[in-house]
């Protein structure tokens, strides 16, 4: 009889995961990340508009693209709720691009380099 | 907070969290990615491959510009409009970018009011966010116009400075294009099923078998989002630079 009751039990918890199951969030999460967008979106456009150079602009267009990127995908991708084992599983090969940004930006150098010993007269 | 796999054995296995979780999950004899149908696994590794190929695009475009001799002709001056007498720099991709956020917005929305089994609302956000992307298209399209017919802007050549500029920048916002494109036409699809309510009635879908549940909206909202996420960083590295 207990054990009968446990079942029951057990099966009662099994259906409320299958309910729980797929990804359920109050809308309110979704409508601030969504004027968070706006306002970064809106920050980074004046990036551009108030004409901010150098280090700065860079610095600045970086943060609020990362953080864009950041918002959408833990939020309105539903990844800060997922499993660790799929969180790591995606984001983690993305760090490889970073060796090809390095691989670019030397080789990059190198032929602008070359260009100016051989072809452009005056630009180094 | 700890979460439990749904099984249909009388007690449910624990699901360690943190470190211990992964190993767990990829180590034990069974399917990795717990607590998640496994089409939206496959959504995430094709976004994955798809986030190497939009890359390998931005890496090369980076490489490309580094290294013209030629001036790179200025995007803020390039992609300004003139609004009520007066030149706005970037105002248009500033546009496109308020439209595909708020796509992002409806969507989000749409899957919510999927899970919640919520037909009519899921219906119109998903309308909605397809007409959003649509949109997006039309002004990209105008944008593309703009370029070729009025600043003669070619793949292979412009006035304005490095030859490198037309391809990167058609071929990069092209290959955007098509996937919002495809988006549109999926979001539709995605509706119409919602509508008829294929997906309270568990029907197959067109050359599948597998039934219709509310976490294909959701799938389709992970393609969605992404398609987001690689104006994100086009927007920063191709306009702002």
């Amino acid at each position: 009889m207990a054990h009968a009751e446990g079942q029951q039990h057990a099966h009662a918890q099994g259906q409320q995961h299958a309910h729980a199951e797929g990804q359920q969030h109050p809308i309110g999460i979704y409508l601030k990340i969504w004027a968070l967008l706006f306002i970064l979106s809106a920050l980074s456009y004046s990036v551009d508009y108030f004409h901010f150079q150098g280090y700065l602009r860079w610095f600045l267009i970086i943060v609020f693209m990362l953080l864009k990127a950041g918002l959408i995908v833990a939020v309105f991708m539903h990844m800060m709720w997922e499993r660790l084992a799929l969180l790591y599983a995606i984001l983690v090969p993305t760090l490889l691009l970073m060796v090809l940004l390095g691989i670019g930006a030397l080789e990059a150098d190198y032929t602008f380099f070359t260009r100016g010993v051989f072809f452009v007269k005056g630009l180094l | 907070m700890t979460q439990a796999m749904p099984t249909n054995i009388v007690k449910p296995l624990p699901l360690p969290e943190g470190v211990p979780g992964i190993v767990a999950d990829w180590s034990s004899d069974q399917r990795a990615f717990k607590n998640v149908p496994w089409g939206k696994a496959m959504m995430w590794i094709f976004l994955l491959s798809d986030t190497f190929i939009f890359s390998s695009f931005l890496i090369s475009y980076m490489t490309v510009r580094m290294s013209a001799t030629e001036p790179w002709p200025n995007p803020s001056e390039v992609f300004a409009l003139t609004l009520f007498g007066k030149s706005i720099p970037l105002i248009l991709i500033a546009i496109m970018t308020f439209v595909l956020i708020s796509s992002s917005g409806t969507m989000a929305m749409a899957v919510k009011f999927g899970y919640e089994k919520n037909k009519k609302m899921t219906f119109i956000l998903l309308l909605i966010t397809a007409a959003l992307g649509a949109t997006f298209v039309g002004m990209q399209a105008f944008e593309w116009t703009k370029l070729i017919l009025d600043e003669g802007i070619r793949p292979w050549g412009n006035p304005l400075g490095a030859a490198q500029f037309g391809s990167v920048f058609f071929m990069i916002t092209g290959f955007h294009g098509t996937h919002v494109s495809i988006g549109v036409i999926f979001l539709i699809i995605v509706a119409i099923k919602v509508l008829r309510g294929d997906l309270d009635h568990e029907r197959p879908g067109f050359m599948t078998g597998r039934k219709g549940k509310y976490e294909i909206v959701e799938i389709m909202g992970l393609y969605w989002h992404f398609v987001d996420l690689v104006w994100v960083f086009i927007f920063a590295v191709f306009y702002l630079w």
